[in-house]
């Protein structure tokens, strides 16, 4: 392999690690603040693709579809949590897994009836459908550049607004104690909603981004949903650093494995063996490295909290 | 204690009802030979196996296992290999040496044993160092990692799935006939449920329960509570698998789906639509499962949103599950 390809497929697992990181950060704080765990997060990823298709289908602006894309979701969240949500924090686990499993659905025959069974297509802003030629020669696409480029931005606007605003400040108080934070006459009832609604946001967008890059269907958020469980998980729950490296690890992981083990495996038997041996271990690596993970550090790598 | 024992006339009325129900409606369906009753009724009782299986680690043992589609599936794939290599005549494993497939029963459901029991044991050591939603977590995970091999490996059919021809066979009765089989399905129901019910009436029973409840406590009792947990996950995997190898047996069709996480999820459904921890809780939610599929999948496609409400009005506002309904309490301990 040629250190062209090397990279470019490094660059590939660094855009996949950056949308993981928008749906395992929203997982990571809501389960880190309300101790929740929120399956149906998929189908805000699932909603945000589907309103930014047919927003941006409709008007013909990629960007105004990502902003609904992102709105929407975040109006599902706000509407989720005060109806259904809020009632689940003070329960066990097991309800909490039972009853955003029947989210997913609701959500998912929901999105059905209102947008039918076939697939929708979101095609790449005219602006961002061209590739960028990187240092060495390497031709990469610009689109899946600015997905990166999204992903830092949100990662780093939502580490100022954890560690430097005063609801930042709220957030973190209510993920150490709440009671104490519900008596120095912070409404925690509105935070959680707050918090949940940021978490759906942010899935709505890496749903949207997402959605230009592959075909828009229902169904699409679980996949990326488990995957992000797998990132929380290795991270260490409740932590968003943890949710950023560990999205960086496991897209990287995941994308250098499926072209590297393939021919690693070309080196010791026959093409075809290899390639099905490498496309089986290739699919279940991130599984053995969270397991690995877990072996040494049971809770994660900067577990906080959980 | 007259309440206590008014409580246990019911909770046994109740059980007795349920099995009078289980053995004379397919009887019936039978009788009038309406074989599509009767191949449904043993859907029911299959799945409701699986659900007995998942009831001893997640009722008794507090193991909530978000990863039992892979024992299922492995008990599927274990019959589905075997069978079909056996009737094209070929080795159902070549490496490291040949073994050709059968399509005995016995041999699948021994293979079914040993493989879902291997699994579970590698599983159930690693998963048990975490708890809580680590340990919900990594069981998922480890799911996906059998899904995806599934998936990923074209001899097991890779994605499509593996088509069965002929059923297993067994020494006695021929499994292809509705009725024959149906049976089958009731008597390992009978013997899982048997196994569930000695269980939670031994010592390791209640220190399994006790494992759920406090694990501190069992451990200053002298009791190590990681192997008493590992057993209960171990035997629960088994009696899940066995359940897997009939449903693939009953569709005559092994596929990566009975692997996903859906299917996981599905499980725990019948476990907590029925009851959690409940001896027949399973089969109740087993069946209500079955039913609404059957006849709401009927009626619209949209069935998915009608089981998403009702599951989730059950969880939001029905404690002790069906069974909690009719027999009127929720669970003891």
């Amino acid at each position: 392999m040629t250190l062209a390809l090397f990279i470019e497929q490094l660059l590939n697992g660094i855009q996949l690690g950056m949308t993981l990181f928008l749906m395992a950060a929203g997982l990571t704080l809501i389960f880190g603040v309300m101790g929740l765990i929120n399956l149906a997060h998929g189908s805000l990823f699932m909603i945000g693709a589907f309103v930014c298709a047919w927003v941006g289908s409709t008007t013909g602006s990629f960007w105004l579809g990502l902003m609904a894309g992102g709105l929407a979701a975040a109006a599902t969240g706000i509407a989720m949590e005060v109806t259904i949500i809020r009632r689940l924090y003070a329960r066990e686990h097991l309800d909490q897994v039972l009853a955003t499993f029947a989210l997913i659905l609701i959500f998912s025959e929901g999105t059905r009836w209102i947008f039918g069974d076939r697939p929708l297509w979101l095609d790449i802003p005219d602006a961002l459908a061209g590739t960028v030629e990187l240092p060495g020669g390497i031709v990469y696409p610009l689109y899946r550049i600015a997905i990166i480029a999204i992903g830092l931005g949100l990662a780093l606007g939502l580490q100022w607004l954890i560690t430097k605003t005063r609801l930042g400040m709220q957030i973190r108080a209510g993920e150490t104690d709440r009671e104490m934070i519900t008596a120095l006459g912070v409404d925690i009832a509105w935070l959680y909603t707050l918090v949940f609604a940021l978490g759906a946001a942010l899935a709505g967008i890496a749903g949207g981004l997402v959605g230009a890059l592959q075909s828009v269907q229902i169904g699409m958020g679980e996949p990326v949903l488990i995957i992000a469980f797998v990132v929380i998980v290795i991270g260490g729950i409740g932590s968003i650093k943890g949710a950023l490296i560990g999205a960086l690890l496991v897209g990287t992981v995941d994308t250098m494995g499926r072209v590297l083990l393939p021919s690693v495996f070309r080196l010791m038997t026959d093409p075809a063996t290899a390639n099905a041996v490498g496309a089986a271990l290739a699919s279940t690596s991130i599984y053995i490295l969270m397991a690995v993970v877990l072996i040494f550090r049971p809770k994660g790598l900067f577990a906080n909290n959980g | 204690m007259v309440k206590a024992m008014a409580n246990i006339d019911r909770d046994t009325i109740v059980n007795a009802m349920i099995i009078a129900l289980l053995v004379s409606l397919p009887a019936i369906a039978w009788w009038l030979g309406e074989i599509y009753y009767l191949n449904l009724a043993s859907r029911v009782v299959i799945l409701a196996i699986a659900g007995v299986g998942l009831n001893l680690a997640l009722g008794l043992g507090g193991m909530v296992s978000f990863g039992h589609a892979a024992f299922f599936g492995l008990g599927g794939y274990a019959l589905g290999m075997n069978v079909s290599t056996a009737l094209e005549g070929a080795a159902v494993v070549t490496w490291p040496i040949a073994i050709s497939g059968s399509a005995s029963f016995l041999v699948c459901f021994l293979v079914a044993l040993i493989a879902a029991g291997c699994v579970a044991a590698i599983v159930g050591v690693l998963s048990l160092r975490t708890s809580g939603v680590y340990f919900i977590m990594i069981t998922l995970a480890f799911a996906q990692m059998i899904y995806y091999l599934a998936v990923a490996i074209p001899a097991y059919g890779g994605e499509d799935g593996l088509p069965i021809y002929e059923r297993s066979r067994l020494p006695i009765g021929d499994l292809s006939d509705p009725a024959t089989f149906f049976v089958l399905c009731l008597v390992f129901l009978g013997l899982s449920l048997a196994v569930f019910r000695q269980i939670s009436r031994s010592h390791f029973g209640a220190a399994l329960r006790m494992a759920r409840i406090n694990e501190k406590r069992l451990a200053t009792s002298g009791i190590e509570p990681i192997p008493i947990k590992l057993t209960a996950f171990v035997i629960s995997a088994l009696i899940t698998a066995t359940a897997g190898m009939l449903f693939a047996d009953l569709n005559g069709f092994v596929g990566p789906s009975m692997l996903s996480w859906k299917m996981s999820g599905e499980i725990m459904i019948f476990v907590i639509l029925g009851g959690i921890g409940r001896l027949m809780g399973p089969v109740i939610g087993a069946t209500a499962f079955v039913l609404l599929e059957t006849f709401i999948g009927g009626v619209t496609d949209r069935w998915g949103l009608f089981l998403g409400l009702a599951l989730l009005s059950v969880v939001l506002f029905a404690k002790g599950g069906l069974i909690g309904l009719l027999t009127g309490h929720d669970r003891h301990d």
